[in-house]
């Protein structure tokens, strides 16, 4: 392998570990603070997606697509909240995990009918086509380049808006001890419609990022889920920080894994058993990282706390 | 007491009644529609052990489905079609299997297990994905339904709904004893206090590895009869839509009661095939049902009939 592929396909693995980290995100914000299990997070990264391709072809324009796309799927995610999740916030995990599970099938099946059930193709727009030449002989998808920057920064903010800002405060107190938080006179319930609506407009704007790179089409959000469900094991639930670095674990363990297990197998076997064991064992390897982290540590990389 | 033995023998005597009555009706297609419940039925009563009794949150108990059914199918495949060695391979498969996740997970508890039992069971749906011999994505067909020496023959749909009846009458009457023996007394008790049940001298750990091993084990069978059932095996078996599915028949009919997972798994699929029935958009409806199943309805099926003994 030239190293010029192995750098391109490490930048694979980071942007997927940049999107697989605004899915982390907003899921494990809402698990350490709420103490909430959400299945439906993927559903709302489906949501974005749908929601501003055809936003753009409203409008014509790309940014006014990601920008309604955004906010509709904020608004679709304070809406499940206010009307079903907030019931649920003092039940156990068991009744959170089926109600959620109900409204993936809801939302699956409601955008199947609404766009049908076969892949939806975008296209970006003509200043986010071409390539970039990194160093010589190296050429790399303006996109996916922009994923990369677009996350980094995302995650710089989300980080600042956690750690600096009043909101975040309020944030990591409703966290740590939701009783005396609104005993102090804040709105405990806004508080947590607000993280929640912000947690789906991250999920969404995964999403809507997906769309011209992987399929758009209904059920496209629990493969994602699972591999998220994956970083957040790696990572330790209700921290930020966690999530970043086990999405990005993630992401450049899985694109690599994909793009040079068969390889390497075939010069250690034979290509033949390579070429049977290579695939599965590609896609099985998140799972076995998953695996062997919680053997040595079963709260994750970074836990905030034990949940 | 007394009700409890009155309504099982109705149920039991209903379930009887179904191939008679429906081959009088003309209608064989209620044989089939009630085998498929009862051999699902067999799974949720194997995950209502470590769900309801143990108190361990599973989503990826249909993995041992897919294992069971993938054993048969393999076997079948390279010509042992005896039922006798399929079987058994089946069980003991899913079993080491579940020893396997089992060693893993249970170290962890609360959301890490939910979401790892979720991930190892999507790991082997992706296994299955990938054995191109078998079939891959579109799965693999069963030519031959699995063997007993003639004892019984599966390709009798009156006689193969009468296995599936019994066997998922042993297999909750076997649940039944484990939750009322020395073990399942200790597996319950670390259920509602970890604590307490150290304290007096169990470790909760081998208790609920061992329950989630033969829940696994059981689940496994369930497979293995369900291979046979549609004679086509597919690695969704094994997706994470089965596995919710068997979650919600436990609790649909009421977690840590016998006769719970039997009742939701009639309650859920004969309403998912009511409404399939009426509209290809089904799951749009079933999706929100089942959301306010859980907000409304939390004591399950199973305590509509009876009291819970505290």
């Amino acid at each position: 392998m030239s190293s010029a592929l192995l750098f391109e396909q490490l930048l694979n693995g980071l942007q997927l570990g940049v999107m697989l980290f605004l899915m982390a995100a907003g899921l494990t914000l809402v698990l350490g603070i709420m103490n909430f299990v959400n299945l439906a997070h993927g559903s709302l990264y489906m949501v974005g997606a749908y929601l501003a391709i055809s936003a753009a072809q409203w409008t014509g324009s790309y940014i006014a697509g990601v920008v309604l796309g955004l906010l509709a799927t904020l608004v679709v995610g304070m809406a499940i909240e206010v009307i079903a999740l907030r019931t649920l916030y003092q039940r156990d995990h068991l009744d959170q995990v089926l109600a959620t599970f109900g409204l993936i099938l809801f939302f699956n099946e409601l955008i199947a009918i609404l766009w049908g059930r076969t892949a939806l193709f975008t296209t970006v727009p003509s200043w986010l086509q071409g390539h970039i030449e990194l160093f010589s002989g190296s050429r790399y998808p303006v996109y996916r380049a922009a994923i990369i920057v677009a996350g980094l920064f995302i995650g710089a903010a989300l980080w600042y808006v956690v750690a600096r800002t009043r909101l975040g405060m309020l944030i990591r107190a409703g966290a740590s001890n939701r009783t005396m938080v609104a005993a102090l006179g804040v709105n405990i319930r806004l508080l947590y419609t607000v993280v929640f609506g912000f947690g789906a407009a991250l999920a969404g704007l995964a999403g809507l990022m997906a769309g011209p790179i992987y399929t758009v089409q209904p059920g496209m959000g629990e493969e994602v889920l699972i591999q998220v469900f994956v970083v957040i094991v790696i990572g330790g639930i209700g921290s930020i920080r966690g999530a970043f670095a086990g999405a990005l674990i993630v992401g450049i363990v899985d694109t690599l894994g994909r793009a040079f297990l068969r390889p390497m197998l075939a010069t250690m076997v034979s290509p033949v058993a390579a070429e049977r064991v290579g695939p599965a064992l590609a896609s099985m390897l998140i799972y076995l990282l998953m695996a062997v982290v919680l053997a040595a540590r079963p709260s994750g990389l970074f836990s905030a706390r034990n949940v | 007491m007394r009700r409890e033995l009155v309504f099982w023998a109705i149920a039991v005597l209903l379930l009887v009644a179904v191939p008679p009555v429906a081959t009088t009706l003309g209608q064989p297609f209620y044989i089939d529609l009630v085998r498929r419940i009862m051999i699902l039925a067999i799974a949720a009563v194997s995950l209502n052990l470590i769900l309801g009794y143990g108190g361990m949150v599973s989503f990826g108990h249909a993995a041992f489905l897919g294992v069971g059914a993938y054993a048969v199918g393999i076997l079948a495949f390279h010509g042992i079609t005896s039922g006798w060695m399929q079987w058994v391979v089946a069980v003991a498969a899913s079993g080491l299997v579940a020893l396997a996740i089992g060693a893993v997970s249970i170290r962890t508890s609360g959301v890490y297990f939910i979401m790892i039992t979720l991930a190892f069971s999507q790991m082997l749906y992706y296994l299955g994905t990938s054995l191109e011999r078998y079939g891959g994505d579109d799965g693999m067909r069963l030519r031959t339904t699995s063997q007993f020496s003639g004892l019984i023959n599966l390709r009798d749909p009156v006689a193969f709904y009468y296995l599936a009846l019994v066997l998922m009458l042993v297999s909750m009457f076997l649940v039944y004893r484990l939750v009322n023996s020395r073990f399942g007394m200790a597996l319950r008790a670390a259920r509602s206090n970890e604590a307490r049940t150290r304290a007096i001298g169990f470790s909760p750990y081998p208790h609920r590895l061992l329950a989630f091993m033969i829940a696994g084990a059981m689940c496994g069978l369930a497979g293995a009869l369900y291979a046979n059932h549609t004679k086509y095996i597919t690695p969704s078996l094994m997706s994470w839509q089965q596995s919710g599915d068997l979650m919600f028949m436990v609790i649909l009919g009421g977690t840590a009661s016998i006769a719970g997972p039997v009742l939701g798994a009639f309650a859920l699929l004969l309403v998912e095939d009511l409404l399939s029935g009426w509209t290809e958009h089904w799951q749009v409806i079933l999706g929100p049902l089942l959301v306010l199943s859980v907000i409304f309805f939390r004591r399950g099926l199973a305590g509509v009939f009876h009291k819970p003994h505290a």
